[in-house]
């Protein structure tokens, strides 16, 4: 682990201009951070403690939606009796992920922010573009079981771990940041990034910028809506694929729906279009087939996760039926409904 | 030594290495007691416990979160040890596995534990305790499957995992859990 | 809650008896290798190389030297001087070949390779130096991949020691051309580490007068401390080894590792104490199980009754060591079956060399034969559980001698009545419960009941408390407690007045602990001091007044029981302990005693087989459409001769389970074999079975009295539990799904479809 200087500031314009310059690094709940700091991979010259910071509240938006603020725990985010009531999708999703020591420990901000699990990134002895941009990508051709189907470029195969991140996705989130260029607030699909040609930029903020809340809007989908996880044990994994679902059904037929992928991408994979087929539509496996398909259209493995196109597909038409049913994937019952 | 003395002259991390970086003031109460503490901001609050505290009944089972060998309570919530940068947690009350309970004078999930033999090796067995502990100040576990999906953050190679539930469901029941 | 330290009073052979070592345990102040408070001790961080094969070029350490605190960088120019000769590196289970050597030369032989330690008076600045210690080399063609390397396979000339030679009979090839029936697959196990939950660690105390004391995690602390004094110069009785407590091993304990070498080194160098902990990373580069390909084909005639099998397996070793394992004479040794042949070789890669893992070669062989086993069953149409029995031998088929004892027709009956099997239907996809369809599997499992030379010191003093002692080990197997147990049965002393001590090489002589022994021959050598300790005590009764015992002429006269020795066919005639120690004015009694094969049991060692069984029966729930997989019920039953303390048997019969779980499900070190380096080396990407993957496990052992097969009758547990737990699964897999998989572990991937 690198030296660092410390600082805990109390305010946050003071947490902002700690937070300028090169080699800085924003620290709150630590648990994704000083995982990196321990592999070298993370190697800030200075790091901002930011958990002193008045951002922990989780509050009702005028709008008749919910602030979480960034360093509210992914515990009390989960466990929010507003949030269990109005948005079970993003309490499921939270509980799926990790730890209870883990969610404990994680914030909002933290959580959003975490970086791929890619095992090249993560070990420094191999090349890897996202950690040294131009080394190259070591997973193109490596062991890629973890890696994306979507959105790749030549640079990266890197998925997003979160899970938080798909539940918020499906709900259209948007994240409010602060920062040297002053406050601006980002819709969630366009918070997280593909890799492209500058696969070291997992998000859209800008250097120095800090995540203060997230906000969810008032349409929160409390009666159908899953979050389904597939990972390599029943616990303690991170997702294979996964598919939040967020849906409104009125009489017999879908009026809104969003479906939200994990582990297939650099990013929550979202596509309007795929919803767009099923909006209006009656619930049923063509439909949702046809709306599986547009959302993995151009899926690609890289031999190691090939099976994740089959995988996703499956998991799509089950989610949307978990949803339609108004039966929740458990994240206590391993059975899947 | 010439060997070092040459690569001495053009090593670009050697500005870095050499870096003069000043310590944090912090004050933890720990098991009851109050400490203060001058720490450098890389220490972990588990390598703190253990190397600068003798604590070492709170365990480094893999240091990246992993695991949950080094489960802890923080301010009565348990968390890894071994993610957290000890100057953090300035003012924290942290109570690890020997501020739980002590030989003559056991927890009751200590005495559970080895009633229902929830161990073989005993490694991660201080994490599981102050996991479940937490677990129960939690109070989101009721049954079984609960226990076990909410103590999933606490691996055990010896497969104790069984008796660690049935350990746990006996001291709920005490508690009037269940 | 009261102290659960303390059972009741009588207590022996037997009786379920909590941890004596659990109140250390759940308190934290059992001591691990690293967790000694040492003065001055200095960290010790591993650097570790980044390619799979080749020569260091250089290694620029002038960064590292700079952070302040650090004390040495030491590499192979300048690490002390040490035997050179490859017979001083052999430790006590070494293998054919030449044995690692950390830091020993400019040659990598495998990614992950240590090549450098840089110590520091904090772990801080250790770690930080490590990061900045700057490598370079030269690289070399290597191979990693098992598939490539199976062109290299051979039968090495130096065979392991412990390798037994598969027996052929009959005509295996007539037999299976001829065959009603023909089975023939490929099955294959990957890579495994295994992952202990303690990391390698090793705690040098240099004490400045030429000895040194040596906390080390090890299965054996005399086998590491021969090593030691044989690589790196020391006199015997000045190295002390010390493995008290040790957070798991199964295996990767039993030859010292090379943390052990660098603290040594280190210490050696700078003539102080040194610490060197392995990172969770680091524990991916050296003991592993080794990846395996088995070819089985089966013949048997309509009824199902064996005529044929032809065995053919290849285990992954090592460049520098041929590791060699016994893989293909299980189900030879198991079923009767008049014409077998088995082949074995291994298969070099640019990696650590392979090592002993749980069951080593039979959870391997043993669990994949079990899937073959299946296949045939359903091939001639007999439920697997009555295919297993048509073939059921009473004596060992491959080395046609009778057993000491076997009863695992009797594991056959009780587990199948706990688990339910008569309700199962035979067709596969034909049960099935909502989304899930539902498989029943069973498998046998067989493993080597072992006995090994061991010595143990009984010592009684005058307040009546005893301490046993031996230098084995207890690796979470039970060990403190089946010494005290056994002490408390033949002394009639109650455990809470006993202390057991292990885990030292100053105590008598014992073997490493491993390959489900440890009972068996500890728990022997425990009883032969204790009943040489009755002897003298019944010698000293003399001066008791009144002699109550004089009609005794040996202990085999008398019954110890509540602290008193009686007279067995006078039981009113009985004294305290305590009292004949003041009687005869003794303030102690110690005695250390061998416990050995003996003449007859050299006899029945040639020819007799001696083994352990099981009958596992599995239960999985597959989600049809995503290929999901919970194991919802497992019935484990054993026959495993007697149980000393059936609370400590059950978990090690539990562990094993979850071991097999993971084995089936879960576990696989992926390698990059362009790197030639294990990418998923964490515990988060090796996925070891958690709390939520494991639901029901019943444990039976049935009734198997065997007064042959060991002095105390006992066969060891350590291995046994894991057997076939993977074939048991990966058979009700097929059961529920109709899905055949050859290839462990049968992970979401696969399932898919």
């Amino acid at each position: 682990m690198i030296r660092f200087d410390y600082a805990r500031p109390t305010d946050l314009a003071e947490a902002l201009r700690e937070g300028a310059g090169e080699e800085v690094a924003y620290l709150a709940g630590g648990t994704n951070l000083v995982d990196l700091l321990k592999e070298n991979v993370a190697r800030p010259t200075r790091v901002v403690d930011i958990a002193r910071l008045p951002l922990t509240g989780i509050e009702d938006t005028a709008q008749g939606g919910l602030r979480l603020g960034a360093l509210a725990t992914n515990t009390e985010t989960a466990y929010d009796q507003r949030v269990q009531a109005r948005y079970p999708l993003l309490s499921s999703a939270l509980l799926a992920g990790a730890t209870a020591q883990l969610r404990n420990a994680a914030t909002n901000g933290g959580n959003i922010n975490q970086r791929t699990r890619c095992y090249y990134f993560y070990d420094v002895a191999t090349p890897c573009n996202k950690r040294e941009p131009g080394q190259g990508c070591a997973a193109i051709g490596g062991v890629s079981r973890i890696h994306a189907i979507l959105g790749t470029s030549h640079q990266c195969i890197a998925t997003h771990p979160s899970d938080m991140a798909v539940a918020l996705a499906a709900l259209k989130a948007e994240v409010r940041v602060t920062g040297p260029g002053g406050d601006r607030v980002i819709a969630f699909a366009d918070y997280h990034r593909l890799p492209g040609d500058e696969p070291w930029r997992d998000t859209t903020l800008e250097p120095g910028e800090l995540v203060t809340a997230i906000d969810l809007p008032p349409e929160s989908f409390p009666t159908n809506f899953t979050y389904l996880k597939l990972r390599e044990r029943l616990s303690y994994a991170f997702a294979l694929v996964s598919v939040a679902v967020a849906m409104r059904l009125e009489g017999e037929r879908i009026a809104e729906v969003r479906i939200a992928l994990g582990g297939v991408a650099h990013k929550p994979w979202r596509r309007p279009e795929a919803e767009d087929l099923l909006r209006g539509q009656e619930p049923g496996r063509e439909a949702f087939g046809a709306a599986a398909d547009a959302l993995l259209e151009g899926a690609r493995g890289q031999g190691g996760n090939d099976f994740k196109v089959p995988m996703a597909r499956k998991a799509i038409l089950r989610a949307l039926e978990q949803a339609t049913a108004g039966t929740p994937q458990s994240q206590t019952d391993k059975r899947i409904a | 030594m010439s060997q070092a003395a040459l690569s001495l002259s053009n090593d670009p991390g050697l500005a870095l290495a050499s870096r003069p970086i000043g310590t944090v003031p912090v004050r933890l109460t720990i098991n009851g007691e109050a400490q203060a503490l001058d720490l450098e901001p890389w220490v972990t609050l588990l390598d703190l416990l253990r190397e600068g505290l003798h604590l070492t009944g709170t365990k480094k089972g893999c240091d990246h979160g992993q695991c949950g060998s080094c489960t802890v309570l923080i301010d009565g919530t348990r968390m890894n040890a071994c993610l957290k940068l000890a100057v953090t947690l300035d003012g924290c009350e942290i109570t690890t596995i020997e501020g739980l309970g002590q030989p003559g004078n056991l927890h009751p999930l200590q005495a559970a534990f080895i009633e229902h033999d929830a161990f073989q090796c005993g490694y991660c067995t201080p994490g599981q305790i102050c996991s479940a502990e937490g677990l129960i100040r939690e109070g989101h576990a009721h049954t079984r499957e609960e226990i076990r999906e909410q103590m999933s953050g606490n691996l055990c190679r010896c497969g104790a995992y069984t008796n660690i539930a049935d350990a746990i469901l006996e001291v709920m029941g005490q508690e009037g859990w269940e | 809650m009261p102290d659960t330290r303390h059972e009741p009073i009588k207590v022996g052979i037997g009786t379920p008896l909590s941890r004596v070592d659990g109140v250390d345990k759940v308190t934290g102040q059992a001591h691990y290798a690293a967790e000694y408070a040492v003065p001055d001790v200095l960290y010790g961080v591993i650097v570790s190389g980044r390619i799979a094969k080749g020569r260091i070029t250089a290694i620029a350490d002038g960064a590292a030297r700079a952070v302040p605190g650090v004390v040495e960088v030491l590499t192979h120019m300048n690490r002390p001087s040490e035997a050179w000769r490859d017979s001083k590196w052999k430790d006590e289970l070494a293998i054919p070949g030449d044995p690692f050597r950390a830091l020993g030369d400019d040659r990598i032989q495998f990614s992950g390779q240590p090549v450098a330690l840089v110590l520091a008076e904090t772990f801080e600045a250790a770690r930080f130096a490590a990061s900045l210690v700057d490598v370079s080399y030269e690289e070399e063609p290597h191979n990693v991949d098992f598939d490539l390397s199976l062109a290299e396979k051979t039968l090495p000339t130096y065979k392991r020691k412990s390798f037994h030679a598969p027996k052929s009979h009959g005509d295996a090839d007539k037999a299976y051309a001829e065959a009603d029936l023909r089975h023939e697959g490929e099955y294959r196990l990957a890579t495994e580490h295994h992952n202990p939950m303690e990391m390698h660690a090793s705690t040098v105390h240099w004490h400045g007068d030429g000895t040194i004391t040596v906390y080390d995690k090890c299965q054996g602390a005399q086998g590491v401390q021969s090593y030691i004094a044989s690589a790196f110069g020391f006199r015997q009785e000045d190295v002390q080894v010390i493995n008290a407590y040790v957070g798991g091993a199964f295996g990767s304990g039993l030859r010292p590792q090379y943390q052990v070498q660098l603290a040594v080194l280190a210490a050696k160098k700078l003539e102080r104490s040194v610490r060197v902990v392995m990172t969770r990373q680091q524990m991916f580069t050296h003991a592993h199980r080794p990846q395996a390909i088995y070819s089985i084909k089966l013949g048997a005639e309509r009824t199902g009754k064996l005529t044929s099998m032809i065995n053919d397996a290849t285990t992954s070793t090592s460049r520098f060591e041929n590791n060699m394992e016994d893989v293909v004479t299980w189900g030879m040794i198991n079923y009767a079956c008049p014409n077998m042949s088995g082949a074995y070789t291994v298969a070099p890669r640019d990696t650590y060399t392979s090592a002993d893992m749980r069951a080593p070669g039979a959870a391997t062989g043993m669990t994949l034969f079990e899937i073959a086993m299946d296949e045939m069953a359903y091939k001639a149409k007999v439920d697997p559980l009555e295919f297993r029995q048509i073939n059921y031998s009473d004596i060992d088929a491959m080395n046609r001698q009778p057993f000491t004892s076997k009863a695992l027709r009797e594991a056959y009956r009780e587990g199948a009545a706990a688990f339910g099997w008569d309700r199962r239907s035979f067709e596969p996809r034909s049960m099935r419960d909502g989304r899930e369809l539902i498989g029943w599997g069973v498998a046998t499992g067989v493993w080597d009941a072992q006995f090994s030379k061991t010595s143990a010191r009984a010592t009684l003093t005058a307040d009546g408390h005893l301490e046993v002692a031996s230098a084995t080990a207890d690796i979470g197997t039970g060990t403190y407690t089946v010494m005290t147990l056994v002490a408390a049965d033949t002394l009639g002393i109650a455990p809470e007045r006993i202390t057991s001590r292990l885990g030292d090489s100053r105590l008598p002589t014992a073997p490493v602990e491993g390959g489900s022994w440890a009972a068996a021959s500890t728990g022997a050598a425990v009883q032969v001091a204790c009943r040489a300790v009755g002897e003298k005590l019944l010698k000293a009764a003399a001066k008791v007044e009144g002699q109550p015992l004089a009609a005794a002429s040996s202990v085999d006269d008398l019954t110890f029981a509540d602290g008193r020795m009686a007279l067995k066919s006078e039981p009113g005639r009985s004294v305290a302990i305590t009292e004949v120690m003041q009687a005869a004015t003794i303030d102690r009694i110690e005695v250390e005693e061998t416990a050995s094969t003996g003449l007859s049991g050299l006899v029945s060692q040639a020819r007799k087989s001696r083994k352990t069984h099981s009958a596992v029966f599995v239960e999985v729930r597959v989600d049809e459409e995503l290929g999901q997989v919970r194991v919802t019920r497992v019935v484990s039953a054993i026959a495993a001769g007697r149980i000393i303390n059936p609370k400590t048997a059950r978990s090690q019969i539990l562990g094993g389970v979850v071991m097999g779980i993971g084995m089936a499900l879960h576990e696989e070190t992926l390698a990059d074999l362009r790197l030639g380096r294990w990418m998923n080396h964490n515990y988060a990407e090796y996925h070891i079975p958690a709390h939520a993957d494991v639901q029901d496990i019943e444990v039976i052992f049935v009734d198997e009295p065997d007064p042959e097969v060991t002095p105390l009758g006992v066969k060891g547990l350590g291995e046994i539990g894991i057997i076939s737990v993977a074939g048991a699964i990966a058979n009700a897999i097929f059961h529920a799904t109709g899905q055949r998989h050859r290839s462990l572990p049968i992970t979401i991937d696969k399932l898919i479809a």
